[in-house]
């Protein structure tokens, strides 16, 4: 059938910003379906809040809207664009409830917008637990019973049928907090009671448990006839019982028979044809008991999701791409197989090889957070690797995660007892591995993790070939051929041999090379070889062969970033997409390499050449090696392609842009110290010391407050602001170990404001690409503040010192390329706080501000090019303002403290714009989903230093007919004020207290300033029911006023929407 | 460690580590890009005299259990993978891989650069090959002589080798747990499968669906087939060169018309020749469970189960028979019907084992033609 006709304009809805869950894959899935349709001829309007995704890069659709994802803000923009469909089924779940919501709200209806990819009736079932199971028993397939019961008489009565374990969840409770697992009858007593007593509403939900039962996953593609196909078998290493975000997943599926695979794909089937997922694709979640092959059905989606974009990666098949256009009428077998151009979309990849996926967590982010995992996913990133085998895979993907592991079978994984891993945590893999080593059995390790057996002995092989090589004491000189073609085959990285005989990575390497063991590449092709590949999608094995067929052609390459994680994500990637592009645009052909699925930069459509591959001084050189690339980017992707860049360079490959020396000068403190004296730039007074006593020396000398940091450590953890001796002496306890590394002491400049300069440089001249104001005080992390562009209160006299310290900087350092500096402004002075010679966090905000595609700019001036061949010779106008503010975890960590600080710990961004301050806080505000109100209570809480500048702010309030609510102490402040303010109660005061207030939906705003570590009373219950009860939570005081502002102007006008195109337009003729 | 090895006629060397049993073995070496199902693939009759290599990595995962047999026996010459699974880990498995090969005297050889063998196989076609594990792998040279003096499948008939020796009657049915549940109205009509080297599952797919099957040899003749008053005849898949197999060609032409055909793989290139086709050996054949099949009567695609190296050559002049199916990979033709006489055929295999399910409704339609067929 081919494509509808009857269509003109698609809307297709992003995914919002990145919370835990639902990150970067959604921007490969959106930038996928934008493309297909586009190509097919359609008009795509794109909703999306996320100013760092690609997606929303205006040349990805007809009409780009960055703007809050509410029913309110997309009926007006479906009033302006009319768009005939809306395509919900690539912006996760986001994606799906504002279709949902826009359904109901009957905006679809008035506008007469039809919904394609997936019918109302296939979200509804999946969403709804009750009405899926009911679904599901009708047509014969068994569903996890489960039961929701207010005593523990009935749980006992439920459990009588269904069987121990049981798993019971309090009901309404964020995080599940207050469940557990009942093995028995006492057990289940003390649970459910428990459970019922923390439930809100005195119910649990008891569940059967499946704990240790295998669990798989099944992604699926329907078209409009009916054709289906399942794209990928998905295994998990870790069973039930552990979110399958949080499980190392392997594809295919290793340990079913044809007979069992099958009979999941029949489920599938099955379900698809009573569910009516029209089109697109869908996944399917299942547990099997291992003892006797019993089949449970987990749950259904229908539609992309992070384990279709791991699919896709993992077996070429673009998921995304081709649920988009089965959408609009096509048929599997009238899109081409793009990887072997001969053969159509209406087949079921074979893989000739082993996919790993391993998630990647960042708990050292979040103090208080349970790390064990469980239900609730916690991972922030993860990373994929391919091998020809399971081992080679895993330990691929190992060293890929960046986590300072070069592969399996280190010492410090050591547990002391078999038995503690029965508990899924981040650590596990690497401790059953080491346990291994030190002499568990694989059965021992089987019978407490619940791994499939396959999986542990496989594990126990690799751990086989480590310890032979340890035992017979074998030297560097020993290795042959042989051993060293079987070490690489089982995925050893030679800095991990180079550990294990007392070595060198780089003599390991010469030695290895020497005797002709070097890395093939293979390509994935979606059909294990039996048709040629076009597309030269690779990655590495030692094997025979090579598929790699250089070209004769100048090349590039492009460092990616990694698995993402809190600091560094999706901006990075950003990045390194439009470096690609503009590089193939200037005829290099574009080597990417990387190793994070849920990416643009690894669809084998974005580069010219693809390899998934850990980004390891090795991995990289292998490829260099062979690849011969004239220039290799690093600046884009962060952190991790910067680490390796030394090493690079020192083997010889061709580093491009800014040099290895300048990125050294900016991190060696003492190098970038003199070099701003030498150019009279003011920096906060610091010191380096190397004991505690120095410490406490050094910060007398500095002054309190001080910053104080471990060095060699990423993105600001561990960072504090301390406000005295006795803090610093406790800060030195918790987070220093004197082993060698340094401590960094800064004089932390209060009441400061900070202000971020994104500017790019072709060595002779320097150009300012954005300067952003920070909403909050200086002291919270860059990326954890609101910022706003163009700055909204900032003198004359300090941009003019800001621009002239960027100009200098920038040439003094030589940085050919993107640089980022943050600057804080206190009083009269402007001080430098740091200066990182790369891509940073806001360059995608910035170019969206702006229409000035900056990455892209720093690609080309790598390349060769001046700032006035791009004609980007002065700085950039802004029509109206742009403000961008961070998403926060905290709602899904209800332990940890929703406090700012110097450590950052958001997810995400989204951006909120418009013509006045006012309005672009709001929308940035609400498209956080922390909406601010027109009407209603404000609660403020504030140290007492905040208390004047607090008080005007009340009266505004007061006077725009909030109620104010105060504790005692802020209370009589304001009332003395002539602020009439409601006296509540601390919680130590007794119910009805502050916390119960804001549960009970009696407050619609905080404003809660604490001060440093000080221990303020209720502070950290406040912000964290504010999270769970999503009020919004203001704890500085100038986001405080900038709440006030936006507040004021939204009461005086309506919020409207702009395309960035639109923006764009008016800025250029401004 | 290498103790085994696989060579090809044209000289290159695949060398390897032995499982299974020791020796030296020639064949046609083909592969299979089918991800899970090698215990079905051993023991389908169909891979004799040729050397099976798997493309998915790991195998040997799952051991090998007592029901998903497709015969009584493995019939591949020779087993070649890439990593041997030293444990079996499937709550329904009898036997390990290893043992098994050694116990049925069939040699595998796993550590091989299997990928790079397809490539090549892929490029010059398949061809004949020596696999052997033990002493004989120590003179590749000499291996690669007896590979070519090995027969070639062209023109070779191995029905004979395979087909069973004295009629019985087949009444197992499948397993509920994997196939669907046949509601049975009481009939059960006969039909004459001819094994020319028949799988279990096929006989399986007819015994569920109500009808009461008797595998008869190859040769037997259409006059003993008639006598049993059939309500339809079988062709089943099989090994070696269907046009070598004249005295079955012989057999289906006097069987036309006369009750209702079915034929598969094998079974359906010698409908094609009796209906006046041409068959042709393939660069490198089909053989995997992924392989899209458009079906023309319907517009639908199913994924779909291959094993053949030789196809009904879009050249032949069949008389009265329409191409129902094709391949959309390659358009080769997957499926036949005599426009007036009751007779159909795919080349392809809907009782998969291994393989989707998409396609078992051939199985339905046989059955009602054999059922409308049934005597008054």
């Amino acid at each position: 059938m081919p494509k509808r006709t009857d269509l003109k304009t698609i809307m297709v809805i992003g995914s919002g910003p990145i919370v835990i869950g639902q990150a970067s894959e959604f921007d490969y899935s959106g930038v996928q379906a934008c493309k297909a349709l586009r190509a097919m001829g359609y008009r795509i309007v794109l909703v999306n809040s996320n100013p760092a995704s690609i997606m929303t890069d205006p040349e990805f659709a007809d009409a780009t809207y960055i703007e809050p994802m509410t029913v309110e803000m997309a009926e007006q923009i479906i009033a302006t664009e009319k768009p005939d469909a809306i395509l919900p089924t690539v912006g996760g779940q986001t994606g799906l409830n504002l279709a949902l919501s826009l359904s109901e709200a009957g905006v679809l209806d008035k506008y007469g917008v039809e919904l394609i990819g997936a019918s109302m009736d296939s979200i509804r079932v999946a969403e709804d637990r009750e009405l899926f199971k009911n679904t599901m028993t009708e047509i014969g397939l068994q569903s996890p019973p489960s039961q929701v019961v207010g005593s523990v008489e009935a749980a006992l009565a439920f459990v009588e049928e269904i069987g121990y374990p049981t798993l019971i969840r309090p009901s309404f409770t964020l995080g599940g907090s207050g469940g557990g697992v009942a093995y028995n009858e006492e057990q289940l007593h003390e649970v459910v009671e428990r459970g019922i007593r923390l439930s809100p509403v005195n119910q649990v939900l008891i569940d059967k448990s499946l704990l240790g039962w295998k669990e798989y996953e099944l992604e699926l593609m329907r078209d409009g006839v009916g054709n289906f196909v399942v794209v990928c078998s998905i295994e998990n290493l870790d069973p039930m019982g552990v979110h399958t975000g949080d499980s190392i997943t392997v594809a295919p599926a290793q340990t079913l028979t044809d007979k069992e695979l099958q009979r999941l794909r029949n489920m599938c089937r099955a379900i698809f044809d009573r569910i009516g997922i029209t089109t697109g694709g869908a996944n399917v979640q299942f547990a099997i008991n291992p003892e006797d092959g019993d089949v449970y059905v987990i749950e259904m989606n229908p539609r992309v999701s992070r384990s279709s974009a791991l699919a896709s990666k993992a077996t070429g098949f673009p998921i995304a791409k081709i649920a988009a256009l089965v959408a609009v009428g096509l048929t599997l077998d009238e899109i081409k197989n793009d990887i072997t151009r001969v053969t159509p979309a209406s087949f079921e990849p074979s893989l000739d090889y082993v996919v790993v996926k391993i998630p990647r967590w960042d708990f050292k982010k979040f103090q208080g957070v349970d790390e064990i995992l469980g239900p609730q996913m916690k991972a922030v990133g993860e990373v994929m690797a391919i091998g020809r085998t399971f081992t080679e895979s895993l330990q691929k993907a190992v060293r890929s995660l960046d986590i300072g592991m070069s592969g399996l079978g280190s010492k410090v994984d050591a547990v002391e007892n078999v038995s503690a891993l029965r508990i899924a945590t981040a650590q596990r893999l690497y401790q059953v591995a080491t346990a291994l080593r030190n002499g568990a059995t694989p059965e021992e390790i089987t019978r407490e993790t619940q791994f499939d057996p396959w999986f542990v002995q496989q594990i126990a092989q690799t751990i086989g070939i480590l310890d032979t090589v340890l035992s017979k004491g074998l030297k560097l000189g020993d290795l042959d051929a042989e051993d060293f073609r079987k070490l690489k085959q089982y995925g050893f990285s030679d800095i991990h041999i180079a550990q294990l005989i007392g070595s060198d990575e780089r003599a390991v390497r010469q030695q290895r090379k020497d005797l002709g063991v070097t890395a093939n590449y293979y390509r994935v092709d979606t059909c294990a070889a039996e048709f040629e590949a076009h597309t030269p999608y690779l990655y590495s094995t030692y094997e025979d062969d090579d598929e790699v067929f250089r070209s004769d052609k100048p090349k590039v390459m492009i460092l990616g970033g990694g698995p993402n994680r809190i600091g560094q994500g999706i901006e990075f990637d950003y990045c390194c997409v439009h470096a690609c592009f503009a590089l193939k645009d200037m005829g290099y052909e574009t080597i990417m390499v990387n190793c994070n699925p849920e990416t643009v930069s690894t669809d084998y459509d974005t580069a010219d050449r693809l390899y998934f591959e850990p980004l390891t001084a090795e991995d990289v050189m292998n490829i260099i090696d062979i690849e011969q690339p004239e220039g290799v980017l690093v600046q884009f992707g962060g952190q991790t392609p910067l680490n390796i860049a030394n090493d690079l360079q020192e083997m010889g490959a061709p580093i491009w842009g800014t040099t290895v020396d300048t990125i050294d000068l900016a991190e060696d403190r003492k190098r970038f110290n003199a070099l701003m004296s030498q150019l009279n730039v003011l920096q906060p007074p610091g010191t380096t010391v190397l004991s505690r006593e120095d410490a406490l020396k050094g910060a007398a000398e500095i002054g309190y407050p001080v910053l104080v940091r471990p060095s060699y450590v990423l993105g600001g953890r561990g960072m504090a602001i301390v406000f005295d001796e006795d803090q610093l002496n406790q800060w030195l306890d918790k987070n220093v170990e004197w082993s060698g590394h340094p401590v960094l002491i800064d004089h932390f400049l209060d009441d400061a404001f900070e202000v971020d300069v994104d500017a790019i440089s072709d060595g002779q001249h320097v150009n300012i690409g954005g300067i952003m104001q920070h909403i909050e005080e200086a002291g919270v992390h860059s990326g954890d503040s609101a910022c706003v562009l163009p700055p909204y209160k900032i003198s004359q006299y300090h941009l003019d010192i800001i621009r002239d310290y960027t100009q200098r900087i920038g040439k003094a350092m030589e940085v050919r390329g993107l640089f980022n500096i943050q600057f804080a402004v206190k009083d009269d002075d402007v001080y430098v706080l740091e200066v990182n010679p790369r891509a940073s966090r806001t360059v995608p905000f910035v170019s969206k501000a702006t229409g000035h595609p900056l990455a892209r700019y720093a690609a080309q001036i790598a390349a060769g090019k001046t700032l006035g061949d791009l004609n980007f010779l002065a700085e950039p106008h802004v029509d109206g303002f742009f403000v961008k503010e961070a998403v926060l975890p905290f709602q899904k960590f209800p332990m940890v403290d929703a406090l700012l600080g110097p450590e950052m710990r958001s997810t995400g961004e989204v951006m909120g714009h418009a013509s006045s301050f006012g309005h672009a806080f709001v929308k940035a505000q609400m498209a956080a989903n922390m909406p601010l109100p027109l009407s209603g209570s404000v609660f403020i809480s504030v140290n007492d230093f905040d208390k004047g500048s607090v008080a005007r702010i009340a009266r505004d309030l007061h006077q725009m007919d909030f109620k104010i609510v105060a504790t005692e102490g802020t209370a009589e402040y304001l009332n003395k004020a002539g602020i009439p303010t409601t006296r509540i109660n601390k919680v130590a005061e007794g119910s009805p207290h502050v916390v119960d207030a804001l549960r009970h939906g009696e407050i619609q705003l905080v404003i809660n300033t604490p001060l440093g570590m000080q221990a303020h009373e209720d502070g950290a219950a406040i912000r964290s029911m504010c999270y769970q009860v999503s009020v919004p939570l203001v704890t500085t005081i100038s986001a405080a006023m900038a709440s006030l502002q936006g507040i004021k102007r939204m009461k005086q006008k309506p919020l409207h929407v702009r395309s960035l195109q639109k923006h764009h337009a008016i800025n250029e003729l401004a | 460690m290498t103790n085994a090895v696989l060579v090809l006629e044209d000289g290159r060397i695949f060398p390897g580590v032995g499982f299974g049993a020791q020796g030296v073995m020639t064949g046609e070496v083909v592969f299979n890009t089918s991800m899970t199902g090698y215990q079905e693939i051993l023991t389908d009759p169909s891979y004799h005299k040729q050397i099976v290599t798997m493309t998915v990595p790991h195998i040997g995962n799952t051991g090998i259990n007592l029901e998903d047999m497709e015969s009584h026996r493995v019939w591949v010459a020779g087993f070649v993978v890439r990593s041997l699974s030293p444990i079996v880990s499937n709550w329904r498995h009898h036997v390990d891989l290893d043992t098994y090969l050694r116990d049925q005297g069939v040699i595998g050889i796993s550590e091989v650069s299997t990928r790079a063998l397809v490539r090549h196989i892929r490029d010059k076609g398949v061809m004949r090959a020596a696999i052997a594990y033990g002493h004989g792998a120590r003179d590749p040279q000499a291996l690669i002589e007896i590979a070519r003096r090995s027969p070639d499948m062209s023109g070779w008939n191995l029905v004979d080798d395979v087909t069973t020796t004295e009629p019985y009657n087949w009444t197992e049915h499948s397993n509920k747990a994997w196939y669907a549940e046949h509601a049975s109205n009481g009939e059960s009509p006969l039909v004459v499968a001819y094994d020319y080297g028949i799988k279990s599952n096929i006989l399986r797919m007819m015994t569920d669906r109500g009808i009461r099957v008797t595998v008869v040899p190859a040769q037997t003749p259409v006059d003993e087939v008639l006598a049993m008053q059939p309500s339809g005849v079988f062709l089943s898949n099989g090994p070696g060169d269907p046009a070598a197999v004249d005295y079955a060609i012989d057999n289906v032409k006097n069987l036309l018309g006369e009750v209702p055909i079915f034929g598969i793989c094998l079974g359906h290139q010698i409908l094609a020749l009796a209906l006046g086709g041409k068959t042709e050996k393939m660069q490198f054949g089909h053989r995997g469970g992924n392989q899209p099949v458009k079906n023309l009567l319907t517009g639908k695609v199913e994924i779909s189960a291959h094993n053949h190296g030789f196809a009904v050559s879009a050249e032949s002049d069949l008389h009265d028979t329409e191409v129902t199916h094709v391949n959309l990979n390659d358009n080769t033709i997957e499926g036949l019907r005599h426009t007036s006489l009751k007779a159909f055929s795919v080349q392809y295999h809907p009782e998969a084992s291994p393989g989707p399910h998409d396609s078992l409704y051939l199985f339905d339609e046989f059955v009602n033609s054999v059922k409308d067929q049934v005597p008054e």
